[in-house]
């Protein structure tokens, strides 16, 4: 179990800052990183690989500093966004080097071992160069999990992918996660992120915009209005007693759902008096559904701050 | 300071693809040379002078040491490949010194063996100026080897500086302004073919042998030093 802890942290690049006073500490688990391009995303990943130096701060494993120690990467798996990756090897030369430079006891059963992993046993005797993209992305995944890292570090792991790769690649980073392991991956993609990851960061203009459950973070932004869509046995009664209430700031019938549109600023009252003022009313609820609660909606409101 | 598996793949990337017969070319071309002017000349010792002096260590020696140097790491850091020896509980100057050694012995193959045989077949090393040459292109290889490597760490364009040192700082300056020749690995090693080669062999250096061999010391470490500090600092820009 590993953590990686980023403590007031900072980089620049001459006048650009790319990453402004974040601190926040990435746990086991699946933990999805998340900011439009060029938010600092990659940035952050490279201080957290080795590869960047903080401008300020500190980014540890643990209580180790990984900048200027190769030590760390006995602990780290790195899958980078770029595609160079020594497209003259097969794919089995390609993983049995990676396990080999890691001074592994027994690199070619460790190599076995991660391309089983990725299943990509049946096509490790092709070259690389003539990998699909998703293949070269599970090749990857091969070499940085050869090791057996407690953390894996993935920039843009779903970049260029079809839906079934990425599917297979979700399916691996949950067993990762269930497994104990740190996993972080970056996106700029929401339901990337949304689909895989509980847990958020959100970076945006280089700064942390916000962090932990999505759902929770939607509702924490309480001076923006959260959309619900309700369905119940008298709708017009309910709507009457919901605008009568101060959680709610405005509702619409929407004849072509045939349900209510209720519009609430206060996600705590409103969640506690609306099953109360039902019940006051007599009338029964079929559907409560958040509408907008999509990670798409936190991300633009975020942005938009 | 020598891992294998940074060996195999440097040697894999230098002699795989289309460099290998980038590095084959010059020297086949000064053996078809040799044996031409053999041929139509004679044995002769001034012509074995002019040719290995002239082609072999002011142009091939320089051009291969461009070609295993700079590709000996300059690839990996372009398409960011290096990431992957870099992500490891490997000290970079291990990297550097084991990459080095590699464009050594590729460099060294390729010029030291061609002109030792070029030299048997011009003038069957008459005034060892086959041997002399030789030794000349072994040491070259060492300092060109360092010299190229930093220079792929250093820049996106390693090739064409390196080109531009190998051709017109050596070949060019060096033939026309005094100053230049003094600082010019071929000079540094030609102090030493001149020591090497017999009295007869007309070979000569504008530095003296110890101020040689001090500047091809100082450049192979200096240049493998900052080679191994760069590598140390890579931030891998363009993927931010």
């Amino acid at each position: 179990m590993t953590t990686i802890h980023i403590a007031k942290t900072s980089r620049w690049f001459g006048n650009v800052v790319a990453v402004n006073d974040i601190s926040m500490d990435i746990s086991p688990g699946i933990t999805g990183l998340l900011g439009p391009n060029g938010a600092g995303k990659s940035t952050l990943i490279h201080m957290m690989s080795g590869f960047l130096a903080p401008s300020a701060g500190a980014v540890t494993l643990d209580d180790q500093p990984i900048w200027r120690n190769p030590e760390a990467y006995r602990r780290i798996g790195l899958v980078p966004e770029r595609e160079g990756m020594y497209d003259y090897l097969t794919g089995g030369e390609f993983v049995l080097a990676n396990a080999e430079l890691h001074g592994l006891p027994d690199p070619g059963a460790a190599a076995h071992a991660a391309l089983e992993t990725v299943e990509m046993t049946a096509a490790a005797d092709r070259r690389v160069s003539t990998y699909s993209k998703g293949m070269r992305q599970r090749v990857k995944m091969a070499s940085a999990l050869v090791h057996q890292p407690s953390v894996l570090l993935l920039d843009e792991p779903f970049n260029g992918m079809d839906p079934r790769q990425r599917m297979h690649l979700m399916e691996l980073l949950r067993t990762m996660g269930e497994e104990g392991r740190t996993v972080l991956f970056s996106s700029h993609i929401l339901e990337e992120v949304e689909q895989l990851a509980a847990h958020i960061e959100v970076v945006v203009a280089g700064r942390h915009a916000a962090s932990g459950d999505f759902r929770r973070i939607r509702r924490l932004m309480t001076d923006r209005p959260l959309r619900y869509l309700i369905r119940s046995s008298d709708d017009r009664a309910l709507a009457a007693a919901l605008i009568a209430d101060p959680s709610t700031s405005g509702i619409e019938f929407d004849t072509a759902e045939n349900a209510l549109r209720v519009q609430a600023v206060d996600f705590l009252r409103f969640t506690t008096r609306l099953p109360l003022l039902a019940r006051e009313q007599g009338v029964r609820l079929f559907t409560v559904s958040p509408s907008d609660e999509s990670l798409e909606s936190v991300f633009s409101y975020l942005v938009s701050a | 300071m020598y891992n294998p598996t940074v060996a195999r793949l440097t040697y894999r990337a230098l002699l795989g693809r289309r460099r290998a017969l980038i590095l084959g070319a010059l020297p086949a071309l000064l053996i078809v040379i040799a044996v031409a002017v053999r041929l139509l000349n004679g044995a002769d010792d001034h012509a074995a002078t002019e040719i290995l002096g002239g082609f072999a260590l002011a142009s091939m020696v320089p051009l291969v040491g461009v070609i295993a140097g700079t590709g000996a790491i300059a690839p990996e850091i372009d398409d960011g490949s290096i990431v992957y020896l870099l992500s490891k509980p490997l000290d970079r100057r291990t990297i550097i010194t084991t990459k080095l050694l590699v464009a050594i012995g590729v460099t060294l193959a390729f010029t030291t063996l061609p002109i030792l045989l070029a030299g048997f077949i011009l003038n069957g090393n008459s005034q060892v100026i086959a041997g002399a040459f030789a030794v000349a292109a072994a040491v070259a290889s060492i300092a060109y080897s360092a010299v190229f490597l930093l220079l792929g760490t250093v820049s996106r364009n390693a090739v064409v500086f390196g080109l531009v040192y190998a051709l017109v700082w050596e070949a060019l300056f060096g033939s026309l302004v005094p100053g230049a020749r003094a600082l010019s690995i071929q000079q540094w090693s030609l102090a030493i073919a001149e020591r090497i080669a017999g009295p007869g062999a007309d070979i000569t250096s504008e530095v003296s042998l110890p101020a040689a061999l001090i500047l091809l010391l100082v450049a192979t470490g200096l240049g493998t030093w900052y080679a191994a500090r760069r590598l140390g600092s890579l931030t891998l820009a363009g993927e931010r």
